[in-house]
């Protein structure tokens, strides 16, 4: 039950803060506000409680479950249900989704009520899409985060938003309609199997399959994860997304949006087609490696700094294909983690980059430099995040980076060393960043005022879980870690009747 | 820890889990060796020291307390680097002193060619570090830990000597190892490194952190000693970069880039002697050369100050009766690194390891001819230093004096670099509960000669510099106008070619792939969809054009082909 509330409290206070903007502003704010604490402070709880229960036995449990019928005659259910990973990833939507709205509190000025239905069905979509373990019910929920997404961007994003929202919109809806057909296949096989229509992901798991046919529906799934993900060379639309969406938009974008492809992955490619996986693997993780190694470089070159972290965003992800590919225990342990912490680091970056171009109107790097002398804390903490996205050791990500490499170092050697030469390559852009951002002459003699202690709060909320995360990531690990194991047990099974 | 000094056993304490997958346990746990201990020692007396000295030293700067920051930040890398009981938290430390050298050389950031200076450091480093990372992949792979002293007994248990996996795991830590000391062929981030302020220069880049290559050989010195090609192979790394560091030294005019190529050199006696086997012997140098080059660095940031920030030490000079503090110690110091006989500290380090080298199993003559060779151009060297700034005409008038925060660590480090020698034996026995001694192969040179003949080669660079630089001057100045001898000079000032080379064959490939793909090649198959679809729907859009019997035709035609297709299947 309290898993539908976690979504429902979102739909309504999205359009409770719709109407009230008409009478004050910043009661959509403070509605909006509210109703994320409040699914923060509902996940944190269920952490606490099941923090006991979290462990290496019955690995075939949910946590929570929500199953409702909906449609019976065609066999669909309103089901949420609740695992480790799935818990982790919810805690990681509802922090960002505060700081979404804390981070847009001056940025929006117009439309401001429509602006927080969005953010908020947003994040609704992406809760569902994080709980369903009906596949009909997850490709409405994943159609249901493009829809605001697409007025987010054309709405309240910059020059170019129109273009940005178009491809935006064609590339995620065209993949998402393979998977459609996908789902749809898989169900009508289910059914010639064994006369029963359902979309239950339990019981899709067990739908005999031939190998042919287990590849092509795998890639359906894979086609609509590898774009949202996204996976070279698929990746061409989230430069231009996130370079035109409003700071919100590229937060969550960057921080929730492209894990959905990496869950998905997680969730459905491997445990509902673990043969075709296997066969495919080495094709996506070379794409992915080929995407650590190409945004890098990508990234290495832009003038725009939203644009620059954009691209670290596809290199970072490169690893989580890599990791979830490799299907060992270390890789995806790593896989998982580099997921999280990307989601505050590449996070962070975006809101640091949106307070920038707040003051300076501009996100160009040739207009700026020497930022550090007149705004030190803004600068620190630039330099603070582009660090965590080099792979610093003490930082979360070079935790998940090198979990990664080390599980995926038993798969693939050679992916392995050219993988770490993109850890490598990360330095170049991130040292690129902080030196004509940050440091330098002062050219254009800007005077900033340095953050307020609105933005302060947000960036040491998210420096310290990016901090805690890279020295005891333990609690975390063991959070996410029987979900894995459950998962990696159901592809076993899987595979085994097949 | 009291259990520790009197049983003089290793002491670990574990402070907690870090992280716990599959059969990936690191722990943030701590060890303490004779080796570790050594070495801790070192690095916060020298520290303390330099940060008393910063104290005065940057007390106008505006960055005084980022400055402090960021030196503490080092510290406490550092420490955690030497005290890591596991490769992973090791590595922790490693990045931590990468990451402060990086923000301390560019701590003056306005200038954009400090921080061209930093990031080169940075990722040179980094590009070592990646070596070492996969090797750090075998290792747990192959022995399922990473934890130092557990990796040493399994590698020693199961892999024969001169295996390919251990020759393969040892050459990747050399990777890491030659980037953080700055040995060949990546020694060319240290002379840039002397961007940053001097207390930095001679922490992080002289004293402490150059020399983390050196103790990561140390520390795993059991898995060395199974890939004796590798060790070898760090023997030759350290003879060539001692000499070729050498010969740019005795070129640079500026004061801290002689020093910065000095350093280079010595840390490539400290290679020479851990390919030689004779652990302890390096990390004795390690130990002297701690203290006369913090020394010569700190006293190098007096004159530097004294001449209003001038760096040349073409217009210095004269400086032995203007600042009789900076004379004496930097002289002290001087003596020491270039080797001054039975005295200084420098002499017996470099001694131990020349003798070493010559009769390891793992050395020999060649090594120790290279090493000979290096004393006489670090004696060529430093006293060509010594003479052109402290005698002769005074060019420039001093500004500045020093006061007693800068006076005071300068007289201490000259004191130790001298009295560090005397304690050569019970040091040498400390480490050596940690390090196993060396093995002998080759007799025939007794400690005795071996250090006779160093010292003659101390007095021949010595009289060479004084012919030179203060009887002759013009001597000097006619030799490198000859061809031969002015390239080789111009090859030797620019680094052997070094940094030309990576510009051309790396740098600048790599930026323009990226500055010529700026937006993005694969952007343009999507945007070519885009296109063809824009140009399909002008091209059915001309068909409608409103005329009913145009689309009568068009029936009509249509209507025909489909049935003539039809009927002629």
């Amino acid at each position: 039950m309290i898993l539908a509330w976690l979504i429902f409290i979102l739909l309504v206070a999205g359009i409770l803060a719709a109407i009230a903007a008409r009478r004050s502003h910043d009661m959509a704010r403070w509605i909006s506000l509210a109703a994320t604490l409040l699914d923060l402070a509902l996940t944190l709880a269920l952490w606490i409680q099941h923090s006991g229960r979290i462990s290496f036995g019955n690995s075939g449990d949910w946590l929570e479950q929500v199953d409702w019928t909906w449609i019976p005659q065609l066999g669909i259910h309103f089901h949420l249900a609740l695992d480790g990973l799935s818990l982790l990833l919810l805690a990681l939507t509802f922090f960002l989704g505060v700081l979404s709205v804390l981070c847009s509190w001056s940025e929006i000025a117009h439309s401001v009520g429509f602006f927080h239905l969005n953010l908020l069905w947003i994040l609704a979509g992406i809760t569902g899409v994080f709980l369903a373990t009906d596949l009909f019910l997850f490709y409405f929920a994943w159609e249901l985060m493009l829809v605001p997404m697409y007025f987010l961007i054309v709405l309240w994003g910059h020059e170019h938003r129109v273009y940005a929202a178009v491809k935006f919109f064609l590339f995620t809806q065209l993949s998402g309609l393979l998977m459609l057909v996908a789902i749809l296949v898989l169900y009508f096989f289910h059914h010639a199997g064994g006369g029963i229509y359902t979309f239950d992901y339990e019981q899709l798991l067990h739908t005999p399959l031939s190998s042919r046919a287990a590849l092509w529906i795998m890639l359906g799934f894979f086609a609509a994860f590898a774009v949202k993900l996204p996976l070279f060379p698929f990746h061409t639309w989230l430069p231009d997304a996130h370079t035109e969406a409003p700071t919100a938009g590229s937060v969550i974008l960057a921080g929730l949006l492209l894990k959905t492809g990496a869950y998905g992955m997680i969730r459905f490619v491997v445990p509902l087609f673990p043969g075709a996986a296997r066969e495919f693997a080495p094709v996506a993780m070379s794409l992915g490696v080929a995407g650590i190694i190409y945004c890098a470089v990508m990234a290495f070159s832009q003038h725009d700094l939203k644009r620059l972290v954009a691209y670290t965003s596809v290199s970072h992800l490169g690893f989580v294909v890599l990791g979830v590919f490799s299907w060992n225990e270390l890789a995806l342990q790593g896989a998982v983690m580099t997921m999280l912490c990307h989601g505050i680091s590449t996070g962070a970056l975006f809101i640091l980059t949106g307070a920038l171009q707040e003051r300076i109107h501009t996100r160009e790097l040739g207009q700026m430099g020497g930022l550090w002398s007149t705004a030190p804390r803004l600068s620190g903490a630039g330099l603070y995040f582009a660090l965590a996205s080099l792979g610093l050791p003490g930082l979360g990500d070079f935790i998940g980076e090198f979990l990664v490499l080390l599980g995926a170092w038993r798969y693939h050697r050679v992916l392995t060393i050219v993988a770490s030469i993109g850890v490598l390559a990360a330095t170049f852009y991130a040292l690129r960043l902080v030196q004509r951002a940050f440091h330098g002459p002062n050219e254009y003699r800007w005077t900033l005022t340095d953050l307020v202690p609105r933005e302060g709060v947000i960036i040491a909320l998210m420096a310290i879980s990016l901090l805690w995360l890279g020295l005891y990531p333990q609690p975390v690990l063991s959070t996410f870690s029987p979900a894995l194991h459950a998962l990696e047990a159901k592809a076993q099974a899987t595979a085994v009747i097949r | 820890m009291p259990a520790f000094l009197s049983r003089g056993s290793p002491y670990g304490q574990v402070l907690w889990t870090w992280l716990n997958v599959d059969e990936f346990q690191p722990r943030i746990a701590f060890y303490l060796d004779s080796l570790s201990l050594l070495m801790v020692v070192v690095v916060t007396f020298v520290s303390f020291l330099i940060h008393l000295y910063s104290a005065e030293f940057m007390e106008e700067d505006e960055g005084y307390s980022r400055f402090f920051a960021y030196m503490n930040l080092f510290v406490g890398s550092m420490v955690v680097l030497l005290l890591a009981d596991n490769l992973l938290l090791l590595n922790l430390g490693w990045e931590g002193v990468g990451l402060c050298s990086y923000l301390l050389i560019g701590f003056w950031y306005r200038d954009p060619v400090n921080g061209a200076a930093a990031r080169k450091a940075f990722i040179v480093t980094r590009a070592g570090d990646t070596a070492m990372i996969i090797g750090l992949f075998i290792l747990f792979q192959r022995l399922g830990t990473l934890e130092i002293q557990d990796l040493m007994h399994l590698a020693t248990a199961q892999w024969a000597i001169g295996s390919p996996v251990a020759t393969t795991v040892a050459a990747l830590l050399i990777g890491g190892a030659v980037g953080k000391s700055a040995q060949l062929p990546l020694q060319t981030w240290l002379p840039d490194a002397m961007a940053g302020p001097t207390p930095t220069s001679a922490l992080i880049h002289a004293a402490t952190m150059v020399t983390a290559g050196v103790y990561l050989i140390a520390r795993t010195h059991a898995l060395f000693t199974l890939a004796p090609d590798a060790q070898l192979a760090v023997a030759v790394i350290g003879a060539a970069t001692l000499l070729v560091a050498g010969c740019s030294a005795l070129t640079q005019s500026d004061i801290k880039r002689v020093l910065a190529y000095s350093t280079v050199s010595q840390i490539g006696y400290m290679f020479l002697a851990l390919g030689a086997g004779s652990w302890a012997a390096a990390i004795f140098h390690f130990m002297t050369h701690a203290f006369f080059k913090a020394l010569l660095f700190l006293a190098a940031g007096i004159v530097i100050e004294a001449f209003h920030h001038e760096h040349s030490i073409f217009r210095m000079g004269g400086l032995r009766r203007e600042l009789p503090v900076a004379f004496w110690t930097f002289l002290i110091g001087g003596c020491s690194l270039a080797g001054l006989p039975l005295i200084t500290a420098g002499y017996f380090s470099k001694d131990f390891i020349l003798w070493s080298v010559w009769s390891s199993r793992g050395g020999g003559p060649w090594l120790w001819i290279a090493g000979i060779a290096g004393v006489l151009l670090t004696a060529l060297y430093t006293f060509r230093l010594i003479f052109l700034v402290f005698f002769g005409e005074s060019r420039t008038p001093v500004s500045h004096r020093p006061g007693s925060r800068i006076v005071l660590p300068v007289v201490i480090l000259a004191a130790l670099s001298v009295a560090g020698g005397w304690f050569r034996g019970p040091l040498l026995g400390f480490l050596n509960r940690t390090l196993p001694p060396m093995i002998e192969g080759h007799t025939g040179m007794p400690e005795m000669l071996s250090g006779a003949i160093a010292a003659l080669a101390f007095l021949v660079g010595l009289g060479a510099a004084y012919l030179f630089f203060m009887r002759k001057p013009a001597y000097a100045a006619s030799l490198i106008r000859f061809g031969a001898l002015r390239r080789l000079h111009a090859l030797w000032f620019a680094d052997w070619g070094f940094d030309w080379l990576y510009d051309q064959t790396l740098v600048r490939p790599f930026v323009w792939i990226a500055t010529a793909n700026q937006r993005d090649v694969v952007d343009d198959v999507f945007t070519a969809i885009a296109r063809w679809n824009q140009a399909a729907h002008r091209a059915l859009s001309l068909t409608e054009t409103g005329r009913l019997r145009w689309y009568a035709a068009a029936i009509g035609a249509g209507a025909v082909i489909f049935v003539g297709v039809v009927l002629l299947r």
